[in-house]
């Protein structure tokens, strides 16, 4: 109004046409280019924290990068496909390695993903009806997720210790075993991971679950109730279905967590960790920093991207296509 | 204008990084390597006392003595024992390097073939007041035979045998010379029932058992690599000599399998200090944590690791902790003055008693201890019984294999199963193939 009112007279006209010459419609090369700047920032900073590091780190799996050459690591030789051939050698102490700790990987992965869903869904489904203190259990609920990783994980290795820890403690109080049992080594530490992992994971399942359900129209369960579908066939046929995109993304996120997981198994074991619980990721770290071959742990890293990948891409497609069935 | 004034900032932020970054290579001053002036060192100190803020404590006044004289600072960082090869590994990649640095000794020769080290050749050596001032043996542990060492011994370390005077009067034993002799005495000393155990191990630390297992292989006249710096791991002395070792737990039933659980040596001497156990075997600077656990100097006696009967009297493996300058300092004369000053014989007096080190110097007398007894006796285990790890590049490649093989061993010791001599040069086989594939 104001600016119509200003137009309208030859006094006012002047100033206003200044203003609009500095206005973005008068700068039409600026206009084409404020997205891009917009972006920058964020294009800038995925090139130097994934691009570029990838980049580099597939290059290096193609290097013989040793300690003899780390100090000037661009002048490396190449290694074609050795390091790979050397990954991927069973037959040979590290491929033999990498393999059982792939499969360490897989069963820790599988396991703790499905743990950590149906203690989610449980919880989520639980803690759905409005009941007085609800509040103060589902904050309850959350504070593993609050929690530092590294002091979550430390406190359980100072209760799964065997002499002094509190879990043989309490499973001795309980005459569910001698309390003499080893959690940190030997077969039990797999055991022992699963339950941290899933410990540190199941409360984002049971948040993305408790606000997929709150999305979930209370109209569908009055009229499943009155037609007479009793709780678990409501929640078989309109929970699970309303909740399948939220379950596509969240079973997936998880998977890719968990076997990539770094941190459990590092500050769960420390340096001592047993072969029960050696998680890729860890083994990979070991491989290149304990033994300084980082060539083959750079090709070990990228045959991981490049399972993941495959992992990722085909579960896409299958869930996709089920979707689209559907 | 608000746009063109942000994207001025953005450019003048981003010079102002670049700048910094540019001058990020020089991080400590810009007066070049000369002579003293307003230079400053950056020095990297490994963990020795009772913890890293002890260690500062201790380091401070003496650092600040060669300010003094020098006009050089010294910008200290002290680095846990966890961190610091990866901490060094990530310098040597970046060039982000420390001037000075502390090492293990047995990490030398590995560090040596990465070639980012300064070499003490015959001038340096002559800078940091020549080779003739140390400790032969000592010296030797610096870098590949043959070669100018890029590193100087510091702190001198070696293995005893830590046994308690009240628990072995009690029951009339006298402290062991031999193997044998060692473990019929942890078994009288052995009580499961009051939770006394003969021998405290430190069995889930792969740098301790790797120790153990080039210590019991040299008391059986065998080596892990041979002349060409391939790994021989799977010979007969070894593997008796790591089995034998294993067997403290498996077969003479000595010593807790909860010691599995044992990642670092801390752990075996609290026990040790705590009278949970009559024996531990650990390095001299185990006084410092013993006493600081409650025990006191009169109540234990130290003698050497004994070697079974008719084997070689090998005791230890010259243990400790060098110094390194970094080839790409920018202060060469400042960090050669500072190594000279921190083997000088006042400066290794000094440290000599916090952090309970034996002297790398001829003619230094140890101070770690008024014991008269156990000062001599690791003086004498570390002239004349102890026996270098392996001088070769692969070297930390043996130490984290072999020690990570006997963790595993242990481990399946602890959890009711048997390892054979079969079993442990089949893990030996492997840890062999490791070093192979990585070298």
């Amino acid at each position: 109004m104001s600016v119509a009112t200003q137009e309208a007279t030859p006094a006012a006209a002047k100033p206003a046409k200044k203003k609009t010459k500095r206005g973005p419609e008068h700068r039409p090369g600026l206009n084409r280019w404020l997205p891009y700047l917009l972006l920058a920032p964020a294009v800038l900073a995925e090139l130097l924290i994934h691009i570029i590091p990838m980049v580099v780190g597939i290059w290096m799996s193609f290097i013989k990068l040793t300690k003899f050459f780390i100090a000037n690591w661009s002048a490396a030789p190449s290694a074609g496909f050795n390091n790979y051939k050397v990954a991927l050698d069973f037959n040979n102490a590290v491929g033999e390695g990498l393999l059982k700790s792939f499969g360490v990987t897989v069963a820790f992965s599988l396991i703790t993903v499905a743990l950590s869903w149906v203690l989610g869904m449980a919880a989520a489904v639980a803690l759905q009806p409005p009941f007085r203190g609800r509040g103060i259990v589902r904050t309850f609920f959350l504070v593993p997720y609050a929690l530092p990783a590294y002091a979550g994980i430390l406190t359980w290795n100072f209760m799964l210790q065997r002499d002094t820890g509190a879990v043989n403690h309490v499973l001795n109080q309980l005459h569910l075993s001698d309390g003499r049992t080893f959690w940190l080594i030997g077969g039990n530490a797999l055991v022992s991971l699963i339950t941290v992992a899933t410990w540190k994971l199941w409360t984002f399942a049971f948040l993305t679950l408790m606000a997929g359900l709150q999305s979930i129209p209370g109209d569908l369960y009055e009229a499943a109730s009155v037609d007479g579908a009793g709780n678990i066939r409501q929640w078989r046929n309109i929970t699970l279905p309303s909740l399948r995109p939220v379950n596509l993304v969240l079973v997936l996120v998880l998977f890719l967590w968990t076997f990539s997981d770094f941190n459990t198994p590092y500050v769960l074991f420390g340096t001592a960790q047993p072969p029960a619980g050696d998680l890729i990721t860890f083994h990979i770290y070991n491989a290149s920093f304990l033994t300084w071959n980082f060539g083959t742990g750079a090709a070990m890293s990228v045959l991981l991207l490049i399972f993941l990948m495959i992992v990722t891409g085909a579960y896409l497609f299958v869930t996709g296509r089920r979707s689209r069935r559907a | 204008m608000r746009l063109r004034s942000f994207v001025a900032a953005v450019a003048a932020t981003a010079m102002g990084i670049s700048l910094a970054a540019c001058g990020g290579g020089d991080k400590n001053d810009s007066s070049g390597g000369g002579s003293g002036g307003d230079q400053t060192l950056t020095y990297w100190a490994s963990n020795q006392g009772t913890s890293l803020d002890n260690d500062k404590e201790v380091l401070t006044p003496v650092l600040q003595k060669f300010t003094q004289d020098t006009g050089i600072k010294v910008n200290l960082e002290v680095i846990g024992w966890n961190d610091l090869q990866t901490r060094i590994q990530t310098a040597i990649t970046s060039g982000q390097a420390p001037d000075v640095v502390n090492i293990g000794n047995t990490w030398a020769a590995s560090l040596q073939a990465t070639d980012a080290f300064l070499p003490f050749d015959g001038d340096a050596m002559t800078a940091i007041g020549g080779k003739d001032k140390f400790v032969p043996t000592a010296l030797a542990t610096g870098g590949k035979e043959g070669t100018d060492p890029t590193s100087v011994p510091l702190y001198g370390l070696a293995y005893g045998l830590y046994y308690n005077k009240a628990m072995f009067a009690a029951a009339g034993l006298q402290p062991p010379k031999t193997w044998e002799e060692m473990v019929t005495d942890a078994q009288k000393l052995t009580d499961p029932a009051k939770k006394q155990w003969g021998m405290a191990l430190a069995a889930g630390s792969y740098t301790e058992n790797v120790h153990f297992a080039f210590i019991n292989a040299a008391q059986n006249k065998a080596d892990w690599f041979n002349s060409d710096g391939k790994p021989t791991f799977t010979g007969d002395g070894n593997v008796q000599g790591v089995l034998r070792y294993l067997d403290l737990m498996q077969k003479d039933k000595v010593a807790n399998p909860s010691n599995a659980q044992y990642d670092n040596g801390t752990k075996s001497v609290n026990d040790f200090a705590t009278k949970k156990v009559a024996m531990v075997i650990n390095q001299n600077n185990a006084d410092s944590s013993i006493v600081a656990n409650g025990m006191k100097a009169g109540e234990y006696g130290v003698v050497p690791f004994p070697a079974p009967a008719g084997g070689e009297q090998v005791a230890s493996h010259v243990a400790g902790i060098n110094l390194s300058v970094f080839k790409n300092t920018k202060h060469k004369d400042a960090a050669l003055k500072f190594v000279k000053y921190m083997t000088d014989a006042a400066t290794q007096t000094t440290l000599g008693k916090p952090f309970s080190s034996l002297p790398v110097l001829k003619d230094a007398k140890p101070v770690f201890t008024t014991d008269a007894a156990e000062a001599a006796t690791f003086a004498d285990v570390y002239n004349t019984k102890s026996k270098p790890l392996p001088l070769v590049p692969a070297e930390d490649q043996f130490e984290s294999t072999v020690g990570k093989a006997m963790n595993t061993m242990f481990a399946k010791i602890a959890t009711g199963g048997t390892v054979t001599a079969d079993d442990v040069k089949a893990a030996l086989k492997t840890a062999e193939d490791q070093v192979a594939a990585s070298s």
